[in-house]
């Protein structure tokens, strides 16, 4: 089921939590939401569960829509809030089985969806547990467990790896990679590595408004507009070949890395053929090229030049 | 109502494994035992074969434990964040509402149903009489569930489960007492409006086995605006 939102708007007394926000998720994609704290994330999401009521804008479900069939976009989503509510007094295995009648699961697949989850999310030993007994992670995975139960056609997460050891993370971003291949995956971190790791697709919002949609490696060129050589060189003089990099037509910057062993770094905008234009320098000057290498912008810069200022 | 009958049943598990349900029947069988059978103005005070006093104590019980069962049905749910987990399942605002509110009546009703051996006690002692008992508990049954209504109510403004309960004692005292008070006070059509608006009178005229239409739109018809009331305000939070 692809996700499309249209013009969402919303307000909260003056401030404008998401502001005429649009995007379209397709079935089988894995969308990364990132954004500084109070960029309006956890509203959108809010938005798309059909918890909280748009101020003007429309998202549709599928065939669904918002405004007429809100009980249809909720029965195909899984919804993981960002805090996690759970009802602390009940066990694991009641808990689930409350969520799975309340999501109108049949009742003679009930006992087979909550097997189901409680062996993917890893709860077959806690499943007895009152919730309030669990350490974070596991009731992490008990909020994970009840998005999953109805095996949902959209799975919404916010903030799905919190409080979760490494191995744990691990798992459960697999777990998202596996369902998000048949299924349409929104889910929002403020993990820069995680969203990379588990997301075909990221979306940037700063002050609810998209500042970047793409790929990891859109995102890069995007952001930046340049391209990043790291070049080493044997033979020639530091300054010779300084000032013959400098020369090339497009190179904005070069910057002396480490003068010993003639290191460089070359810069300029994207699409100007810098590496061919590095290697013919070279050739003519009969340097021999030891290192050409992209040097790609880190995901954390792409983000603090986004969402800053 | 499939939906309904799920928030109720986790409601009344909830309430038995909280221990809250035990407290509340022990706490009520043993206020409404004392002074229907031992003391004050007790049935053999009295010299009636007539359940009029447990009425009467139950009156007041029941005013007391009522808001302490529906402090937290919502406030907890708001707090803990929960409400938002149920209102993103397929599960209406109203179902909620209704359901949370089905579960506090029907363990009110256990409670009432616990009190049927003072029924059968008073009978052997005398002559009683049937219609005035059953219209009783039909009184009780609904000034429950107008206090309950209530009680969702103030449950429903605020994430603190203590000024839930005040308020709905607050808001409850009007209809009780204070109503009834001031309409001895005034006259003409406030008169009458206070009159109609005050429990007791209503309350009062069940008790002595008079079953009239107008008493029934009242306790029904304030338990519905209180379940509104309740509804609109959830459904503020979610346009918030």
């Amino acid at each position: 089921m692809d996700i499309v939102v249209e013009n969402l708007t919303k307000r909260y007394g003056d401030q404008v939590a998401v502001n005429n926000l649009s995007f379209k998720v397709k079935t089988g994609e894995i969308l990364g939401f990132l954004g500084p704290n109070g960029a309006g994330k956890t509203t959108t999401m809010k938005a798309i569960t059909a918890y909280l009521y748009p101020d003007s804008g429309t998202v549709h479900v599928g065939n669904y829509s918002l405004d007429k069939n809100p009980e249809e976009i909720k029965r195909n989503i899984g919804y993981l809030p960002e805090s996690n509510p759970l009802y602390q007094d009940m066990p694991v295995i009641d808990y689930l089985r409350f969520v799975a009648e309340i999501q109108e699961i049949p009742r003679n697949e009930i006992d087979d969806r909550l097997l189901n989850v409680i062996n993917s999310c890893g709860l077959e030993k806690e499943k007895h547990k009152k919730i309030n007994e669990l350490s974070k992670g596991y009731k992490q995975r008990v909020g994970l467990a009840q998005a999953l139960i109805h095996s949902p056609e959209v799975l919404i997460l916010d903030e799905p790896t919190v409080g979760l050891d490494p191995n744990q993370i691990k798992e459960i971003r697999e777990l998202i990679k596996r369902i998000g291949k048949e299924k349409t995956v929104i889910l929002s971190s403020h993990i820069l590595a995680e969203v990379e790791a588990t997301c075909d697709r990221i979306l940037i919002i700063n002050k609810g408004k998209i500042v970047a949609d793409g790929s990891t490696e859109e995102l890069r060129k995007q952001a930046s507009g340049k391209e990043i050589y790291r070049v080493m060189v044997e033979d020639g003089e530091v300054n010779a070949v300084y000032e013959a990099l400098k020369s090339i037509e497009g190179a904005d910057m070069v910057d002396i890395l480490d003068a010993g062993k003639k290191m460089f770094e070359v810069q300029g905008a994207s699409g100007t053929r810098l590496a061919k234009a590095i290697f013919k320098v070279c050739v003519s000057n009969h340097w021999i090229l030891m290192q050409l290498t992209p040097v790609e912008t880190k995901l954390e810069d792409i983000f603090m030049e986004l969402t800053t200022g | 109502m499939k939906q309904t009958w799920i928030i109720t049943k986790r409601e009344l598990q909830a309430y038995f494994d909280s221990l809250m349900a035990y407290i509340l029947l022990i706490l009520f069988l043993g206020f409404s035992g004392f002074f229907t059978w031992l003391y004050g103005s007790d049935i053999f005070y009295i010299k009636q074969a007539t359940l009029m006093p447990f009425f009467n104590i139950a009156y007041w019980t029941l005013f007391f434990f009522i808001p302490a069962l529906t402090m937290r049905l919502i406030s907890e749910e708001n707090r803990m964040g929960t409400m938002e987990l149920l209102l993103t399942k397929p599960i209406g605002n109203w179902q909620v509402i209704t359901g949370k509110f089905l579960a506090s009546l029907i363990l009110i009703i256990l409670a009432l149903l616990l009190t049927i051996p003072y029924v059968i006690t008073v009978s052997s002692i005398g002559n009683i009489d049937g219609g005035e008992v059953f219209s009783g508990y039909l009184a009780l049954v609904l000034f429950s569930a107008m206090y309950i209504s209530v009680g969702l109510f103030t449950s429903s403004i605020s994430n603190n489960q203590i000024v839930s309960y005040l308020l709905a004692l607050f808001i409850g005292i009007f209809f009780q007492v204070i109503f009834n008070m001031l309409a001895e006070n005034a006259s003409g059509v406030v008169g009458h409006i206070l009159d109609y608006l005050s429990v007791s009178t209503h309350f009062e005229s069940m008790t002595r086995g008079v079953i009239d239409s107008r008493d029934l739109i009242y306790f029904l018809g304030i338990s519905f605006i209180g379940l509104v009331l309740t509804d609109s305000i959830l459904m503020k939070k979610r346009y918030a």
